[in-house]
């Protein structure tokens, strides 16, 4: 039997691949940017749209970075929106789990769940500093194990708290006392639609990778290429069995950019322009900068990358990801930079460059039918460039390809989001104990 | 003019349509929003959600659901109103609100209930550092300068710094200024520790009176306050809230009701009676210059809302002490009130 895939639509935004400076970018702040690019998604029949979320804006040298897009609307607000301007599509909301509270984001949940006809997920995430602490009463910083425990725990009561209803609508008392958590009280809501939000996860340490194997119905990763693809879902699917799951009961969704032209030749033309506009000379800079530790601001965008090592531990950007061992990635850079004779800026264009699936449409379904047969991914999460309209191609060209070799859906089969994504609704947790 | 505002409350509904029919209906009535209620004390859904799914099926009425400030973050509060004024485009308010009670406590297990002077005092500063976040950025900040690659002009964000006696938030806000500057911040006033809050932060302040003379001595009361912070007390509207059962319409009002004004219940001044004797209430309370307007919670939503606008509006319309459009598309403009400055335009970050 052929295997389905699944899609869903990212809204680009606050990262440096959206392309604000393009003619045809819109708002990424007004509504009807929202609407349209979910319409498009719904229009194509993926299976969710998935809006991130920061709560600090990213700064450099002190300063707010102000290269990328800034700003973004709140989450669930913004999809619960959305619910009345789509029928069957499935709605993502990234929301911490670090700086929120059970009860409150667990209600949150199952409103926008019941709101929208069982259509919400919610992507777990779990913030990584102290910097983003600075918003909250609770501020702070919780090391990465102390993150994930949390997040565990939190999951673990959302649901004690989604069940907490008898079947026939009568609310019980719960009460969940735990490392992280003692609440106690009444929930203000039955159990919702689809049982459960769909639960997905998005980090990538070994701690992120239990947890995604513990807890979510979806992973969002950045492993997109055809190998690491293989090797990462290997490597998570293989825990599901210690928690009694099966490969099935976790869908693996990269990210990935896709970039059509009608030849082979165009796109691959298309795909260097875009990657021109992603990186601006200033951002070429400041990527450096991010990695070395240090000023750069003299160095020449087209001139070659410095030869001075980086700093160990950089802090000039704060609010985004760690890069990881930056010595070792200067030296790569540098080493890539010599053996191709790059500037500054086509090193970064060169080694910052993410899996995209360019080409014909033809050959982008063949490609994207391939990944999936070869159990790297189970679908995916497409990250336009441009806003709104980064996915009407896609969805005009593409999509009925993948129809017509049989590996996506014609018509949405059931309602909610679970059914779009063949997971079945969680059994009910026996009644929890009163307090 | 007359303002006038319905609340949506329905108890047991969790489902969109029942509240998308009442708001379309409200705003049939040309009403300047509608309310939803909201506590974590007792079943139903988040409100701030229920308004916000509402927002693409209505087109002009002002949408206020109530946000506590007791156990929950500024900095998600602030981001979630904002975002209900993006998505609504410029009809957003917020009902300020405190969590009284230790049950509700209890659902967050991170400290006690309090006394409602302290909780009012933390509702203060939540309302001052929402603000200031919604200023944190001003509204030119986004430039897209190809030129220098900026998306930007970070001069035009600013930290917030804000310090309070149980938080602090260091800013800005990840959403960009909303389309009102300020959502509009509602107060229900009726009880003492909320007036000073409402006096320094509401646009809108309910007071829930059983007779025309004690809204009045709240109304001078808050303006009072309104002045004493430094602000213009036109730019406070008061309206009187009440629980109104339009359910004997088609007789005349019980005696002691319609012309001669609302009983007090347990659950603040109820009116009982026909929607023309309503009119008749909110003419003469109005005409004394008692409020600006009217907030009115029906015990039965679905008949009452509906008697209230073809019997109640319609006839306010025909005196023309009522509106029969929206001349303006945010709420301020519906409510006369000034898109406010932004505090920090002009200082560099
Ligand atoms: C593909 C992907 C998307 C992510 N999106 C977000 C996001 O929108 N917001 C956020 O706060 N963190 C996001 N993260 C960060 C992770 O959820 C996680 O908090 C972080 O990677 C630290 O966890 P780790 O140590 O397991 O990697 C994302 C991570 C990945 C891999």
């Amino acid at each position: 039997m052929t295997r389905r895939m699944h899609l869903a639509a990212h809204f680009p935004g606050v990262n440096n691949t959206t392309v604000w400076a393009d003619p045809r970018s819109r708002s990424q702040i007004e509504f009807s940017s929202f609407e349209h690019l979910a319409r498009t998604a719904e229009r194509g029949l993926f299976d969710f749209f998935f809006l991130a979320e920061g709560l600090r804006l990213r700064e450099h040298k002190g300063r707010v970075h102000d290269l990328d897009v800034v700003g973004r609307p709140e989450s669930l607000t913004v999809l619960n929106a959305l619910a009345a301007v789509t029928d069957r599509l499935g709605l993502a909301a990234t929301v911490n789990a670090t700086f929120n509270e059970p009860y409150e984001l667990a209600r949150r949940l199952a409103t926008s769940d019941h709101l929208s006809g069982g259509r919400a997920a919610w992507n777990v995430v779990t913030s990584s500093d102290a910097f983003t602490g600075e918003n909250f009463r609770r501020g702070g910083y919780l090391d990465r194990a102390d993150r994930y425990s949390r997040a565990a725990e939190f999951v673990a009561t959302a649901r004690e708290l989604w069940d907490s209803w008898t079947p026939d609508g009568v609310p019980r008392p719960f009460a969940h006392r735990g490392r992280h958590f003692d609440i106690a009280g009444e929930f203000g809501l039955p159990r919702s639609p689809q049982g459960h939000p769909v639960v997905i996860q998005a980090g990538d340490s070994d701690e992120g990778r239990e947890f995604a194997a513990s807890t979510a119905d979806v992973v969002f990763t950045r492993h997109s290429s055809l190998e690491e693809g293989r090797a990462f879902s290997a490597d998570v699917k293989r825990r599901l069995a210690r928690y009694g799951r099966t490969p099935a009961d976790l869908k693996i969704m990269p990210g990935v950019g896709v970039v059509l032209g009608d030849t082979a030749a165009e796109a691959r033309e298309k795909a260097a322009v875009i990657r021109r506009q992603q990186t601006s000379p200033q951002t070429a800079i400041l990527t450096l900068e991010q990695i070395w530790g240090v000023d750069l601001s003299s160095y020449d965008p087209d001139g070659p990358l410095p030869d001075i090592d980086p700093v160990a531990e950089p802090s000039l950007t704060r609010g985004r990801t760690r890069r990881g061992d930056t010595v070792a990635i200067a030296e790569k850079w540098r080493a890539l930079s010599r053996e191709k004779g790059l500037s500054i800026r086509q090193t970064v264009i060169e080694a910052g460059g993410r899996q995209s699936f360019v080409g014909t449409p033809a050959a982008v379904a063949a490609e994207m039918e391939e990944f999936v047969r070869q159990d790297a991914a189970d679908g995916f999460i497409l990250v336009p460039h441009l806003t709104p309209g980064g996915l009407d191609e896609f969805v005009d060209q593409v999509v009925p390809l993948l129809q017509e070799r049989g590996v996506f859906r014609t018509e949405y089969r059931g309602t909610t989001l679970r059914s779009h994504l063949g997971l079945s609704e969680p059994p009910r947790l026996p009644l929890s104990s009163a307090p | 003019m007359l303002h006038l505002a319905a609340a949506l409350d329905q108890p047991s509904v969790h489902d969109a349509d029942p509240y998308v029919a009442l708001a379309r209906l409200a705003e049939h009535g040309g009403l300047d929003f509608v309310t939803l209620d909201d506590t974590f004390a007792r079943p139903g859904p988040d409100a701030l959600s229920v308004l916000s799914r509402i927002a693409p099926t209505t087109g002009r009425i002002g949408l206020v659901p109530t946000v506590t400030t007791t156990h929950t973050e500024p900095f998600h509060v602030q981001a979630a109103v904002a975002t209900l004024d993006w998505v609504s485009r410029g009809r957003a308010g917020w009902r300020i609100e405190v969590s009284r009670t230790e049950g509700e406590a209890r659902l967050f297990g991170r400290r006690h209930s309090a006394p409602a002077d302290a909780l009012w005092q933390e509702a203060d500063e939540v309302a001052d550092v929402a603000a200031r976040l919604w200023d944190s950025w001003e509204d030119d900040a986004e430039i897209r300068d190809e030129a220098t690659g900026r998306f930007i002009d970070r001069d035009k964000l600013h930290h917030v710094d804000f310090t309070g006696s149980a938080f602090s938030v260091r800013g800005p806000s990840i959403v960009p200024r909303p389309p009102q500057g300020h959502p509009v911040r509602v107060i229900d006033a009726t009880d003492g520790p909320a007036r000073r809050t409402a006096g320094r932060h509401a646009d809108v302040a309910l007071v829930r009176a059983a007779s025309s003379a004690q809204a009045t001595a709240v109304r001078d009361q808050l303006r009072r306050y309104a002045a004493e912070s430094g602000r213009d007390p036109d730019e406070l509207r008061v309206l009187a809230s009440l629980v109104v059962d339009l359910g004997d319409g088609e007789y005349a009002a019980e005696p002691g009701h319609g012309g001669g004004g609302p009983r007090p219940t347990a659950w603040g001044p109820l009116y009982r009676g026909g929607p023309v004797d309503l009119a008749e209430l909110i003419t003469s309370w109005y005409q004394e210059g008692t409020v600006d307007g009217f907030h009115l919670v029906p015990t039965e939503p679905r008949r009452d809302l509906e008697r209230l606008v073809n019997g109640t509006v319609a006839l306010l319309q025909h005196r023309g002490l009522f509106r029969t459009f929206y001349p303006g598309s945010t709420l301020r403009e519906h409510l006369g009130l000034a898109r406010p400055a932004n505090q920090y335009a002009g200082e560099t970050s």
